[in-house]
């Protein structure tokens, strides 16, 4: 499938595949897909996430305890395909679970299981050429991070090399909830959008209807990943889906109070 | 559209590769901050005033040039080899990190950051920073796992002594690894004004060149001093290798040398499981972690593998890139000590020599114990000795029921 936002603006929701459960996330993720999230990002669980905040951090070693491979995340999205043909689905990981599996057979895997897109959190352009290479070779579409930090002639090399979106990191910093948007989001999306007509996403830090509102004016997306991860982690697993798709039901709302 | 910055194969011949290996794999706000720490570098190296400066410091106040000591009595013991220590445990703050964190402590300053982050393990580059940026007038923020805090508790009284902040970091496997990852978060959140002050030769490039670079002075010297007393270059240099800052200082001006052996000596902990030690050349395999690439401990799933050593410099999952491909060519060997190996090499170095090495250091005297016998009057093996053992009195006193 290819990613498309149809409504403004489109949520990206991420999970920390199999915190509690494979089978947990696999419920929660079509509860938000069927209450109005267009992309699901799987999110791998790695031993060092080093650019994450806590409540991820907590997820990701909790489904390491438990023994989550990206083996099971990729068989995870093969499932949520299934019942969602036309969900966008994007593997996110750190880069050493791809390395260890092997970068073709992690392409060839994930493309058969009907993922869309990859964002490697730790692959900047410089060194993806192998990995583009693979993910050309099976049509999956690199999403790379583009940040405050990066001036334009990184920002030209991420938007030219990223496929199905561009994924805008709204601040300085590591993935997690902040009190508002930060003045660094607007300008940044003004400046990838120089450089493509690729949609824009922006990302870290969104946990509010107010952040989503604001995040339309200038943006196709808003990515929701702490504050779902933390709604997960508060909730028991047999509530946690419904409670998530009450809360993106409530993220579009232009009155609604953060969901708490 | 042409893009300026191309994706490029790895094998590549550029700055920051090492063979296959080294690289920058780390989040893009990172990217610019590295960027501008490579020009800096860059421009630092080639300016006659920063060499003179730092040259200046490392003489009247770190202590440069280290002696070449020879050790009389543990080569008659052993009967083999002739035995020099080349003795960085004589700088000031006790261990070689004092050279890179003068050096990068310096390029702070030039490219006008007030406030630095470090991570240590064993704290020896803790105590470097902290020592750095008191000298330089610096705020310091140090990054150690709560096990490491434990175990090198004294160095985490120096460091505040020093008035740098000690942050325990409780994720993980409480050590090295994981004072990193949080290093790097901090970095990340506080890039436009924070200077991070990576204290081995690992991480994205440019971190493992530099980190290199401000430690030639321990194997050029040593060269100088092997030749000034015996006439010719030794058999081999025996260097410790935690990231292997202080091995590839030493070995770095030998490389052109083939005649002289190379060994690098990791940590074989308390056995042969994974978890239960730090030999990454024996069972790890090539992966990325924390900015670079190069060999890792790690599972079958990528996962990165807890790490064991009675040594809390020699205890992490990966390695310097540069040592990866020296090893991957062949051109320096790396072989393991237990900790049973490096405590009794304290204990012989202590009773035949009157020194105290770190336990990180005696890995590398245990690797000389090893193989001095078998060899012959002629040879010399050159020790590295990274530093001192002071800070090891606590775990000293307890496995040797002292």
């Amino acid at each position: 499938m290819p990613i498309r936002f149809e409504h403004k603006p489109g949520l990206v929701v991420y999970l920390t595949a199999g915190d509690p459960s494979l089978e947990t996330t696999r419920a929660i993720a079509i509860e938000a897909l069927d209450a109005g999230a267009e992309v699901i990002e799987l999110g791998v669980p790695f031993s060092d996430p080093l650019a994450d905040g806590p409540v991820i951090q907590r997820a990701s070693e909790r489904a390491v305890a438990r023994g989550v491979r990206l083996k099971d995340v990729i068989a995870l999205a093969g499932e949520i395909r299934a019942a969602r043909p036309q969900a966008g689905l994007i593997v996110f990981s750190y880069l050493n679970p791809i390395l260890r599996y092997g970068m073709a057979r992690f392409a060839d895997d994930a493309a058969a299981a009907g993922v869309d897109g990859v964002l490697a959190t730790d692959m900047i352009v410089e060194e993806a050429a192998e990995y583009l290479k693979e993910m050309t070779r099976v049509r999956l579409a690199p999403v790379f991070l583009a940040a405050p930090t990066s001036p334009d002639e990184r920002l030209q090399a991420i938007a030219a090399h990223s496929r199905g979106f561009v994924y805008a990191i709204s601040r300085v910093g590591i993935t997690g909830r902040q009190q508002s948007l930060t003045a660094d989001a607007r300008p940044l999306v003004e400046r990838i959008r120089r450089w493509t007509r690729l949609p824009v996403a922006v990302g870290f830090g969104i946990s509010n209807a107010e952040h989503v509102a604001q995040v339309a004016e200038f943006a196709d997306a808003a990515v929701i990943g702490s504050a779902i991860v933390e709604l997960v982690e508060r909730s028991t697993p047999e509530a946690a889906p419904g409670a998530v798709a009450r809360f993106i039901k409530g993220l579009r709302a232009p009155q609604a109070a953060p969901a708490r | 559209m042409a893009s300026v910055i191309m994706p490029a194969v790895p094998s590549e011949s550029r700055p920051g590769r090492f063979g296959i290996y080294g690289g920058r794999y780390v989040p893009e706000t990172l990217m610019a901050a590295l960027v501008e720490l490579e020009h800096a570098y860059d421009a630092a190296k080639a300016d006659a005033a920063f060499q003179a400066e730092l040259g200046m410091l490392l003489k009247d106040y770190a202590g440069r040039p280290t002696p070449l000591t020879f050790c009389p009595r543990l080569t008659e013991a052993l009967g083999g080899a002739k035995i020099y220590l080349k003795r960085e445990d004589l700088l000031h703050t006790g261990a070689h990190k004092i050279n890179n964190a003068l050096g990068q402590g310096l390029l702070a300053k030039r490219m006008g950051k007030k406030r630095i982050i470090a991570e240590t393990g064993a704290g020896q580059h803790g105590v470097a920073t902290a020592t750095v940026c008191a000298l330089l007038g610096l705020e310091c923020v140090v990054y150690m796992g709560e096990v490491d805090m434990a175990r090198q508790e004294l160095n985490v009284l120096r460091m505040r002594l020093l008035g740098a902040e000690v942050r325990g970091v409780a994720s993980g496997s409480k050590t090295l690894k994981d004072a990193i990852s949080e290093a790097m978060r901090d970095w990340v959140t506080n890039v436009r004004t924070t200077y991070y002050l990576l204290g081995s030769a690992l991480g994205a490039h440019p971190y493992p060149t530099m980190v290199r670079d401000f430690h030639r002075c321990i194997g050029r010297e040593m060269k100088q001093q092997i030749l000034e007393k015996e006439g010719r270059l030794p058999s081999a240099v025996i260097a410790c290798v935690g990231g292997g800052s202080n091995a590839i200082g030493a070995f770095y001006e030998f490389l052109q040398h083939r005649e002289v052996r190379l060994i690098g000596v990791e940590a074989g902990g308390s056995g042969m499981e994974l978890g239960q030690h730090a030999v990454r050349f024996r069972s790890g395999t090539p992966g990325v972690l924390q900015g670079t690439f190069s060999y890792v401990l790690q599972d079958e799933n990528g996962q990165i593998a807890l790490t064991h050593s009675v040594s809390a410099g020699l205890d992490y999952a990966s390695v310097g890139p540069e040592h990866a491909a020296l090893h991957d060519a062949g051109r320096a060997e790396y072989v393991s000590a237990d900790d049973h190996a490096a405590l009794d090499a304290v204990v012989k170095l202590a009773r035949t020599e009157g020194i105290l090495p770190a336990l990180e250091s005696a890995h590398a005297v245990a690797e000389a114990m090893r193989i001095a016998p078998a060899m012959t009057a002629h040879d010399i093996l050159v020790v590295n000795l990274s530093g001192r053992g002071d800070k090891d009195m606590g775990i000293l006193a307890r496995e040797l029921k002292l």
